[in-house]
């Protein structure tokens, strides 16, 4: 029998040779209930917090209920990480390692997921277990609520970031150097009056000082560990390191449909190409291909959102079949999800997709709508927007510390739900110390101004 | 060139050692925690619902919803759209979703942390719940009726160098032989002089026994609302005697025009018709002290629920009735139910207990209007009681 070593190797081999270009990975055999937890926490170390708790238990009432195993999960880096299930058998594992080569290649070329790295260091894998201990450190400290109070805020706010601006940003110049006074100016006509040596030409520019923030911030995590009132050292270290990890995550969103395609496109490629598997486990790895790439549950005739691992390995295959690999290679470097579903899923794909819109009405049926290829991949792309969270900013501090937040209705084309809004705000609050009030609009479009619910 | 990719495989039985440190079993339970103390703060408003009470063993079910960690989010849309996968042309209808799910749910990130619906029976015991109610109604301790009150028990006190063979303390007897041969290093294993007897000694203490009366009227003008309400109250009073009493007798009357004794089960089936006779209730409870309850023994305690329509001509031997309980008791409680809460404690009945209360007698009355009057009327109870007793 091969070892998972001789498999590995074998593929590794066959996929540099067709052009694979990743960092050196280390493969790490776990049991089911370790990756359970990874799937849960996103990473295989991470902070402590109840709501990872929650998801844990609907993973395992999920996963009691017959739902799809898990095989393997890799993480980006130098070397990347790939963590793979114990009692996957020789086929599985052929397919799992043929799979993960594909996401190493996609995690080093792709720019968004180049970009995180370049600013985060290439040990994700480490740097979430090192603020896991700091955090372990700070509950010794300062006590099991403070620490839950800051991540209840900072988890809660995880998606708010700003890729834009990146990882490692200055905080806001403290003053803005205006124009110089114009000769019409009260000033400026003083200093000409006869007596006043000064030429206007020479005064010193003046400095007026910034408010903050200058515009808009959409980092709220940024923002606030950065000027919240009476934020603690310690506590600025949690807010940040919630908000790194939130970099990490943000091309993983940006980019599944891509990425998931990509390592299906490879696993499929390089077992077609692997002569050293038997038959047999050919066959069988063949069959949990099919398994994971399929666009419907077995026994469903129509999903209600489709699978982005057979999205994906579609247009690439596509992409492949018609415009070359050295063009793939190209498309996996330069694009996330909405630029590749907006190039590549063309009308003729989607049909032979059987991909279609839906719209689900008060009553709750759901009724398929006719609908071009535009609104088709816009609708596909929606829960993807702003790292599928609505957007919000910190808009301005007022005298008292008072924080307002403004949320873009006219981006999300409605208003938020109020009711959670209420406590996300109750959250920061904890944090900021000061009020915080947001500006949204209700069911009707009129303007809402809402506050944390005073606590009784 | 590239350092080469490394494998590690995993030996059968080095699971467990993973498993050793779950930690989404570890949040999972910091939830769980979170939960209670939640549920802890509003224990008085969940609890008075009646049916949190159904169960007689020494726990209480509550159900609860999984905490949900909150995120901005979009109001759900009259209109929800989504993409689908499937053969489906367009006008067709294609199965249901709720409200409130995001449609493209399966698209969703980090964020998906719906509580599906699912519950959670988190399962108190009732002696902690009666802890924090303590602390939360901010009730004060009871002191036990001593005067006079003295069982005598035997307890073990000390050792002698003689006594039964079954009071032989073994362990204390080998010290005893190990000292001695540590001077005297060649005696003998054990002698005589070595056995060490547990001795018994006479004490007489304070008696932490009580009997508890519980009366109610249960004739045709009580309703099933005034029952639920009586027996709450029955329920946490209870709970509070039972912190200070060692042990603790029930004894519950039903009365109409007569009265008669039940056991538990049945006294809160029991409906009967007619009028209402206070001081039947009353006699029934001065028979059973007399017969089985040594007030000299017993701490005494009568609670008695009605709506308060006695017969007027019962009046004066129901004030005889309980002047004569009151005189003994450590305290009376009455509890109205009235029919509507501007009558609270004008009645007959309330009349007579008002009477015996500013003669001086222990006893309390307090107007049951709803669940809400419960909790008021138990810490109430219990401070008027602490109060009675520094007098």
């Amino acid at each position: 029998m091969q070892t998972l070593e001789d498999i590995g190797r074998q593929l590794e081999e066959l996929g540099q040779g067709l052009g694979l270009d990743y960092f050196p990975l280390h493969f790490e055999e776990v049991p089911q209930s370790f990756m359970l937890e990874i799937a849960v926490y996103g990473l295989p170390v991470r902070m402590p917090h109840w709501s990872f708790g929650v998801r844990y238990i609907h993973q395992l009432i999920q996963r009691r209920m017959g739902h799809s195993r898990l095989f393997e999960v890799v993480f980006p880096g130098n070397p990347g990480r790939a963590y793979l299930a114990k009692g996957n058998s020789v086929a599985e594992n052929s397919l799992v390692i043929a799979h993960v080569l594909g996401h190493a290649d996609f995690s080093k070329n792709n720019t968004l997921f180049r970009r995180v790295q370049e600013e985060t260091g290439y040990q994700i894998v480490d740097l979430a277990a090192r603020h896991a201990k700091g955090i372990a450190t700070a509950i010794e400290e300062h006590g099991q609520q403070r620490v839950e109070a800051i991540l209840d805020a900072a988890l809660a706010l995880e998606a708010h970031i700003d890729t834009h601006k990146g990882v490692h940003r200055e905080p806001y110049p403290k003053f803005r150097v205006s124009a110089k006074p114009s000769a019409d100016t009260f000033r400026g006509r003083f200093q000409s009056l006869p007596g006043e040596d000064v030429a206007v030409a020479e005064m010193d520019p003046v400095q007026v000082a910034e408010p903050v923030p200058p515009s808009p911030e959409q980092d709220l995590l940024w923002f606030i560990a950065h000027y919240a009132p009476d934020l603690e050292g310690w506590e600025r270290d949690i807010f940040l390191a919630v908000r790194e990890e939130s970099f990490y995550f943000q091309p993983v969103f940006g980019c599944q449909i891509m990425n998931e395609g990509w390592a299906c496109h490879w696993h499929a490629q390089l077992l077609r190409e692997a002569k050293f598997l038997s038959s047999q486990d050919y066959v069988d790895a063949v069959k949990t291909h099919s398994d994971v790439v399929r666009p419907h549950a077995s026994g469903n005739q129509v999903s209600l959102a489709p699978n982005p691992y057979h999205l994906g390995f579609c247009m690439w295959e596509k992409i492949v079949r018609e415009q070359g690999l050295e063009r793939a290679f190209e498309i996996r470097r330069h694009d996330d999800d909405f630029s590749f579903v907006r190039n590549y899923l063309t009308a003729e794909l989607a049909e032979e997709l059987e991909l279609f819109r839906y719209v689900a009405g008060k009553d709750g049926v759901v009724r398929v709508v006719e609908s071009d290829i535009d609104e088709l991949r816009e609708t596909i792309l929606a829960p993807k927007y702003n790292f599928g969270a609505p957007v919000v900013s910190a808009d301005s501090i007022d005298v008292d510390g008072t924080l307002h937040l403004v949320h873009d209705d006219r981006t999300d084309g409605r208003g938020l739900d109020l009711r959670r809004t209420e406590k996300v705000l109750e959250y920061v609050q904890r944090v900021w110390r000061r009020p915080v009030r947001l500006e949204t609009v209700d069911a009707r479009g009129a303007p809402r101004t809402l506050t944390a619910p005073t606590e009784a | 060139m590239m350092r080469p990719s490394t494998f590690v495989c995993l030996e059968d039985g080095d699971s467990h050692w993973y498993d050793l440190f779950s930690r989404g079993a570890r949040d999972w339970l910091r939830h769980n925690e979170i939960i209670g103390k939640a549920v802890r703060e509003k224990l008085p408003e969940l609890l008075s619902q009646a049916d949190v009470l159904g169960g007689r063993d020494d726990t209480v079910k509550v159900p609860v919803k999984f905490l949900e960690h909150y995120r901005f989010r979009l109001r759900v849309p009259e209109e929800q759209a989504g993409a689908g996968q499937g053969a489906a042309k367009p006008g067709d209808k294609i199965g249901k979703v709720g409200r409130g799910e995001q449609a493209g749910e399966g698209a969703k990130g980090a964020g998906g942390d719906d509580d599906g619906g699912f519950e959670l029976m988190l399962e108190f015991r009732i002696d902690d719940l009666v802890d924090w109610l303590w602390e939360e109604l901010k009730l004060p301790d009871l002191q036990q009726k001593t005067g006079g009150l003295r069982d005598d028990e035997y307890v073990r006190e000390g050792w002698n160098r003689r006594g039964a063979r079954s009071r032989l303390d073994r362990r204390r007897s080998m010290k005893e032989a190990i000292k001695r041969r540590a001077v005297d290093v060649d005696g003998p294993a054990f002698k005589d002089d070595d056995l060490r007897y547990r001795q018994l000694v006479k004490r007489s203490r304070p008696a932490t026994q009580a009997v508890v009366f519980f009366a109610m009227d249960v004739s045709s003008s009580m309703r099933d609302r005034d029952r639920a309400l009586a027996k709450t109250f029955f329920f946490w009073v209870m709970q509070g005697l039972r912190r200070q009493y060692q042990q603790i007798d029930l004894v519950f009357v039903a009365h109409t025009v007569k009265a008669w004794e039940f056991d538990e089960d049945e006294f809160f089936q029991v409906r009967g018709s007619g009028g209402t006779v206070a001081s039947t209730a009353f006699d029934r409870v001065i028979d059973i002290v007399d017969d089985r309850f040594d007030p000299s023994r017993y701490n005494v305690y009568l609670f008695y629920a009605s709506d308060g329509e006695n017969f007027r001509d019962d009046h004066d031997r129901a004030a005889a009735g309980l002047t004569k309980i009151a005189s003994y008791a450590n305290r009376v409680g009455y509890i109205e139910t009235p029919a509507s809460a501007d009558r609270a404690l004008t009645t007959e009945t309330a009349e007579i207990f008002a009477a015996a209360r500013d003669a001086g007698a222990p006893v309390s009355s307090f107007a049951l209007t709803g669940n809400d009057a419960v909790w008021e009327a138990i810490r109430e109870f219990f401070q008027e009681h602490a109060a009675g007793q520094a007098r």
